[in-house]
């Protein structure tokens, strides 16, 4: 596992929550908050491990969750019920495909939102619920469709830039190579 | 299918999970605190680059306009001043009947200043963050207001920021009061989810004869938000549950989606 993506993902992570409480624009402008943590856990589950998809879930769904008025871990299980099937599933999903990327990040960003607001729900909250809602989900859902392939592509420049690859080891070795030649005797 | 690491991560992630749930609301909000002390140096950073172009367009003022502010500022003093005299005038002449009739004796309201540092990032709640906390005296329940009228209350408080629940939102409930003849009293509830400036008027009387553009203020019943303060204006009303009372829209005075400073009222 390349440590250097963590680091990466978790920085993207705290980056959007911090712009998700600091930039009003973006509701007053479509009537909806943006959510991006889903399309970031949609790039964590279809490249890295197991681990970061928890870690990014745990600290995702913390920091959102202090700015918000949502019981603190609420948001967690919704992420980590998002990134889990995905990450295994990824071997069947062509995740270079922008279009796939497209996909799944609008299925992710819908799916999220939905669930919290279940176990909001479910636990008695009361919630600012009506037609509206509709169309925030509709929004939230399309933004981070368009998100995910352009979240891929700048963690992917990010990681080229300033990140490493793995040295892998080749099996050939050139002190034991079979020469092919005559020699002279 | 998977292997035993991929249920240990689930597992571990619903652990967290479920303790995080079950913590009782003090440690939660410490814990809340203690987090968001993370992103201190973004806010820091956000609100220095928020000043900025405001600071570049103060040294590029010219001269005249500046002049022309002040002059315009003078003015106003002059107005407000005179205001205030006449208001004394009224409040001393208040007290001394209040003191002919017994009544209880009414403390003016003290202010404090907030920055707006940042809204809840979840579309089902309507809340803000602002930069004052337990240090400042704040505490929960508090009124905050603008010039231009309510916004809400203090539903919870840490050391330096508190949260203020909005106007419009399903736990911030107001009991009003229609400035008519009759003086209707309903409560003001959650609107449009959509439109933040829309909060729904609940429980008015059947009878009440409520007229686009009417003012809004409140009640001063419910023991949170003091008498007076104003809300908004009536846009339209209708009859619900057969006749049995009447709902009303109102259009809030303040503009709850750009609020940048508060008013923290302190009794």
């Amino acid at each position: 596992m390349n440590p250097f993506q963590t680091i990466l993902i978790l920085s993207a992570a705290f980056l959007a929550v911090f712009g998700e409480t600091v930039l009003s624009a973006p509701r007053n402008l479509l009537g909806a908050q943006i959510d991006l943590l889903p399309a970031i856990m949609v790039f964590a589950a279809l490249n890295a491990g197991l681990p970061t998809i928890a870690v990014l879930a745990i600290f995702g769904g913390l920091w959102l969750d202090t700015f918000s008025a949502n019981p603190l871990g609420i948001s967690i299980l919704p992420l980590m019920l998002v990134g889990f099937p995905i990450y295994a599933r990824r071997d069947l999903i062509l995740r270079d495909l922008p279009f796939a990327q497209f996909v799944i990040g609008a299925a992710a960003s819908a799916i999220a939102p939905a669930l919290t607001m279940l176990m909001l729900l479910s636990g008695g909250a009361e919630l600012l619920v009506g037609w509206g809602t509709l169309w925030q989900w509709l929004v939230m859902a399309g933004v981070g469709a368009f998100a995910t392939p352009f979240i891929f592509s700048l963690m992917d420049w990010c990681n080229g830039s300033l990140g490493y690859k793995l040295r892998t080891e080749v099996s050939f070795r050139p002190d034991r190579e079979i020469r092919h030649s005559r020699k002279k005797l | 299918m998977f292997k035993q690491k991929n249920y240990l991560a689930l597992g571990a992630v619903v652990i967290v999970a479920v303790v995080l749930l079950s913590l009782p609301t003090r440690a939660t909000s410490r814990l809340k605190l203690a987090v968001g002390s993370w992103f201190l140096p973004l806010f820091g950073l956000a609100s220095a680059s928020q000043q900025l172009p405001a600071d570049l367009a103060d040294s590029v003022l010219p001269r005249r306009e500046l002049l022309k502010q002040i002059d315009t500022l003078r003015r106003e003093n002059q107005q407000l001043r005179s205001q205030s005299v006449q208001s004394l005038a009224i409040a001393r002449e208040n007290d001394q009947l209040r003191a002919l009739f017994n009544w209880q004796k009414q403390s003016p309201w003290k202010l404090k200043l907030a920055n707006v540092i940042m809204r809840d990032p979840a579309n089902w709640w309507r809340t803000v963050q602002i930069d004052l906390g337990t240090r400042d005296g704040l505490r929960e329940n508090l009124p905050v207001v603008t010039a231009a009228g309510l916004v809400g209350r203090v539903s919870s408080v840490s050391l330096t920021r508190s949260q203020i629940v909005l106007v419009g939102d399903p736990s911030c409930r107001v009991s009003a009061t229609v400035e008519n003849a009759a003086r209707d009293m309903g409560v003001l509830i959650a609107g449009g989810t959509l439109d933040t400036s829309l909060v729904e008027l609940t429980y008015l009387a059947s009878s009440a004869n409520l007229k686009p553009g009417q003012s809004v203020i409140t009640s001063g019943l419910g023991g949170i938000f003091p008498k007076g303060i104003p809300i908004g204006q009536i846009v339209d009303s209708r009859s619900v549950e057969y006749g049995l009372y009447t709902d009303a829209r109102v259009k809030l005075n303040a503009n709850l989606g750009s609020l940048e400073q508060v008013w923290v009222l302190f009794p």
